[in-house]
């Protein structure tokens, strides 16, 4: 099987467009950074609250709202998130909410906000920030259902907590759930001291602005030595121009991609930032590919133009370019389908990378290349093709001119 | 050439055996769920995977410094009223901002001799500037200052790992932050009640000292009883504790208000008596605290009128409550039944118990069972999927060289996992991500060798020909993409924290494991084909 071969199409001739469709798109996004979302920071690098939670029945999110309100949280954010039914919603405070002395202040007002059915003397069983396998164990142990063993009620301890957080999602909406799952008389004993509350935090994170701005500077450290470091093995191993080339790609890549975040209005989180640290290495590889391939062709083809080899490097390479985009893009498409709400982000910034990456190496980095010679021509009065040195492999002596 | 790839192959088995006991090591059953449970004892899953814990505090460091001058200034105090010499005043100026510096202002002209000779004698970690017109400045060296402020963080950091080990929590991470000044990081993974958990390292885990009454009892009762009537005096307490070395509680009779509470001790170290060489820990108390010390202390000797112990009290339990030799001031010593180890753990929990500092919240990230468990669910199984597809089109497009590819492929992945296994790295949300780009880096190697392959039998050349060319040529473009990235993700570790690195040690190492797949075992398997092939038979690519 064969998608493409011999193909001779003139990449170069359409430097125009590519040109037009960088720009667009560049340009889109660094308005929108400038002047529209800007650069929507996720709470880890924003500083803020986050609280995940998780209700029993579908939530009213203007009952949400209106509960917020009154505890005075009037800027929250409410966000539903996950499969219709999932029941899960993100609630989010600024920064300003939350001050730094009493950094949880503010998730303890949403929690206490949200709890609509408290009943006094007893735990809420949902309520996992408090209530984990100690509280459901000393319980047990004091009731003593069964008349049983502690290591008895330490394996349904587990059977509980195991229940409430795989099966159930971390929500139950009764404890008469647990019935099959564990004797009928610990479900009982249960009810006595436990009561299923209307939701479960499953998760959140608070940031103070130190932190933040911490994790801001070490992601921009993080991304730009990366840069740097490929810039100076690309110098060693080619010649400076193209590892500026590809470096200039690959920043292309992050720019075009930060601002579909931007455009999108979706944050940029941690993970995110992952997400991006692999585009660029992605991105970077296919470009050394279609270089590697120039490098050979520099050295076979003397009398052609370095448009001309740039031109037949890249349909050389265009199969194996079209194939691996292609394969990885499956996988990361399947990430962003089936990864859930966690990898939501993360996929999107590769499914958007990916595309643009592979755009890149042919559309951005090459035209780089065959730029700076006409402009080196230009300036000096003669054309030199900067020819890299064949470092490396050192079988020069095995190649063979091509028909 | 036989006996060769018979060599080669029974290299690639044996690394094949060796990472799959990395991954699995022996499972207790070739069930699915004991499959299961042998990765997971294996392979250590990050917070963000495992749910639990994140935290990072600020140690405040300054009120370490602070109480040191505070001290300073009270001693010096004290020694200008001994030797009458008058001033003005002594005090810190800028307490906030710098608390190294204290200020004397006003002293009479003969008293510059003297404190000259305190500073020299006592506090030689200070330097002294100044004294036109009695006014002079005490600076804290600065080397002193870092030396403080660094053993602060030290100190806290033992005191939370102290609170933290009595929660049970296995592999918890207390470490300094690196990102931030004098911060600590905290993870404690799997904790299922965060707030708990918080609840105990906040409270402050005041250490006491207080007097005791009679022995260790074996029961509440036993110690209710050695009073008359079995009433204890209104200002007395039963504590529990454990006597060193046992394992039963015991119980002591103790006074309600401790002689010295935590933030009285300035320091303890575990060290030997000079005659005898038994093992004892030494402590300071600030001057204030010595005084009132000395009192009790010299009331109640071993051979005085009114012998009582000594009950050193932490969270309200009996650590030890050794009897009282001879009067103490505002240093002394604690013997009795001490081996090197036992002295120095006491030394250090009257050290963490005194927190040296208060702790400040810089940030919180609580990820619960069930977000996890659902983060690994998904994240499987987008890997599995996206693998499957990758898996199937290769066969397709490839035929024979494509079973090349997936078992190099697989082998990669395996090399990968079983390098997490034998490990301490974490598999975080981020480690993923480079187990993507991984084989990503694998399917394209392939790609590119397979290509040029292609490239070549188009060309005219035989088969055998044609897959030596492809892999050589195709050997330098990998080569290059490989360490290209590779140079990327070390920096990133070196340069990132947590979740970064995650990403850094799963990539580094997938790609090492790529090269030896990609390239080595795909040619193995493709030269072991050839030599059963008969000439001029076309090759499956």
């Amino acid at each position: 099987m064969e998608f493409f071969r011999n193909t001779n199409i003139d990449f170069l001739g359409k430097k125009w467009y590519f040109l037009g469709f960088s720009l667009i798109f560049s340009v889109a996004g660094i308005l929108s950074m400038l002047f529209w979302h800007h650069i929507p920071l996720g709470v880890e690098f924003r500083g803020g609250t986050v609280v995940n939670v998780k209700f029993a029945h579908t939530p009213d999110n203007n009952h949400i709202r209106n509960a917020l309100d009154k505890a005075g949280l009037h800027n929250a954010k409410i966000q539903s998130i996950g499969a219709p039914g999932s029941n899960e919603v993100v609630i989010t405070l600024d920064q300003k909410d939350t001050s730094e002395t009493d950094l949880d202040a503010g998730k303890r007002k949403i929690i206490a906000a949200l709890e609509t059915n408290p009943q006094s003397g007893k735990q809420d069983l949902n309520n996992n920030e408090a209530v984990g396998r100690a509280a459901v164990r000393e319980a047990l142990l004091a009731r003593d259902p069964l008349h049983s063993a502690t290591a008895d009620y330490d394996r349904i301890t587990e059977q509980i907590v195991a229940f409430r957080d795989r099966n159930a999602g971390g929500v139950l909406t009764s404890i008469d759930q647990l019935k099959g799952t564990v004797p009928d008389a610990v479900v009982e004993s249960l009810k006595q001291d436990f009561y299923t509350g209307d939701f479960a935090v499953r998760g959140g994170s608070i940031v103070g602005p130190q932190v933040g701005d911490q994790l801001k500077h070490q992601a921009n450290l993080a991304i730009g030595f990366s840069l740097l470091g490929m810039l100076a093995y690309l110098w060693f191993r080619f010649e400076l121009i193209y590892g500026v080339a590809a470096v200039v790609a690959v920043f292309h890549d992050t720019l075009i991609t930060i601002g579909a975040f931007s455009l999108t209005n979706q944050e940029i989180t941690l993970t995110v930032i992952a997400a991006i640290l692999t585009l660029v290495g992605y991105s970077m590889n296919d470009t050394i590919v279609v270089f590697d391939r120039i490098r050979e062709n520099v050295k076979l083809l003397r009398r052609e133009s370095l448009a001309e080899i740039v031109n037949r490097s890249i349909n050389q390479t265009l199969s194996r370019t079209i194939l691996t985009s292609g394969l990885t893009f499956l996988t990361v498409l399947s990430l962003f389908l089936f990864g859930g709400e966690v990898l939501r982000g993360f996929s999107f910034a590769l499914v958007i990378g990916i595309l643009i990456g592979t755009y890149s190496s042919i559309a951005v980095a090459a035209p780089m290349l065959v730029a700076y010679q006409e402009w080196r021509a230009s300036r000096s009065g003669r054309g030199t093709v900067p020819v890299p040195t064949p470092a490396g492999s050192g079988k020069g002596g095995k190649v063979r001119a091509k028909a | 050439m036989q006996k060769n790839l018979l060599i080669k192959t029974g290299l690639i088995i044996a690394i094949l055996l060796v990472f799959l006991y990395g991954i699995f090591g022996f499972p207790s059953s070739l069930s699915g769920d004991g499959l299961k449970q042998a990765v997971l004892n294996r392979i250590h899953l990050g917070l963000d995977l495992k749910g639990g814990l994140h935290m990072v505090l600020q140690v405040m460091v300054n009120e370490a410094v602070s109480a040191d001058t505070d001290h300073v200034v009270e001693a010096l105090k004290e020694e200008f009223a001994k030797a009458g010499i008058k001033y003005a005043d002594i005090s810190k100026p800028d307490p906030q901002n710098h608390p190294e510096q204290i200020k004397i202002q006003g002293l009479e002209p003969n008293g510059a001799s003297t404190l000259s000779n305190i500073v020299s004698d006592r506090f030689r970690d200070y330097d002294l500037s100044g004294g036109t017109q009695g006014s002079y400045t005490l600076t804290m060296k600065p080397t002193v200052v870092a030396a403080l402020k660094t053993r602060t963080v030290e100190q806290s950091i033992e005191a939370l790992r102290q609170r933290v080990d009595t929660l049970g929590v296995s592999e918890p991470v207390i470490q300094e932050n690196g990102l931030g000044n004098y911060q600590i990081l905290i993870q404690l993974p799997g904790v299922d009640d965060p707030t708990r958990v918080k609840t105990i390292l906040q409270s402050t885990a005041r250490l006491e000292l207080r007097e005791s009454r009679g022995s260790a009892f074996t029961s509440e009762q036993a110690a209710r009883q050695s009073f008359p009537n079995g009433i204890l005096p209104p200002n007395m307490e039963i504590l529990p504790g454990k006597e060193r070395g046992q394992t039963d509680t015991v119980y002591y009779v103790v006074n309600r208000i401790p002689v010295v509470s935590g933030t009285d001790i300035r320091d303890a170290r575990a060290s030997n008596k000079p005659d005898t060489n038994e093992p004892i820990v030494d402590f300071n108390l600030t001057s204030a605290a010595g005084r009132k010390f000395a009192v009790f202390t010299g009331a109640h000797v071993k051979d005085g009128p009114d012998p009582a112990n000594l009950a050193i009290v932490l969270d309200g339990k009996v650590i030890s409550a050794p009897s009282i030799n001879g009067q103490i001031s505002d240093s002394g010593m604690i013997e009795g039944g001490f081996n090197e180890q036992s002295a120095k753990d006491l030394a250090m929990l009257l050290r963490s118990g005194a927190l040296p500092a208060s702790l400040r919240y810089l940030s919180e990230d609580v990820v619960g069972p069930s977000l996890g468990a659902d983060s690994i669910k998904a994240g499987v199984q987008a890997a599995v999927a996206g693998l499957l597809a990758v898996l199937i089109f290769m066969f397709i497009y490839y035929r024979g060289a494509g079973v090349n590819a997936n078992v190099a492929l697989i082998l990669n992945l395996i090399i990968l996992l079983g390098f997490m296994g034998y490990s301490s790295a974490v598999l975080t949300l981020p480690g993923i991500a480079g187990v993507i780009l991984t084989v990503g880096m694998g399917v394209d190697s392939n790609v590119l060798i397979f290509e040029r392959i292609r490239e070549e039998l188009r060309n005219g050349k035989a088969p055998a020909a044609a897959v030596d060319q492809g892999f050589d040529r195709a050997w330098t473009t990998i080569l290059d993409t490989h360490v290209t990235t590779i140079v990327s993700a070390i920096i990133l570790f070196f340069v990132g924290s947590g979740p970064v690195r995650g990403f850094a040690v799963t990539l580094t190492f997938g790609l090492l494991a790529n090269l030896f797949t990609a390239v080595f075992v795909s040619r193995v398997i493709f030269d072991t084909v050839l030599s059963r092939k008969k000439r001029g038979e076309a090759l499956s690519i």
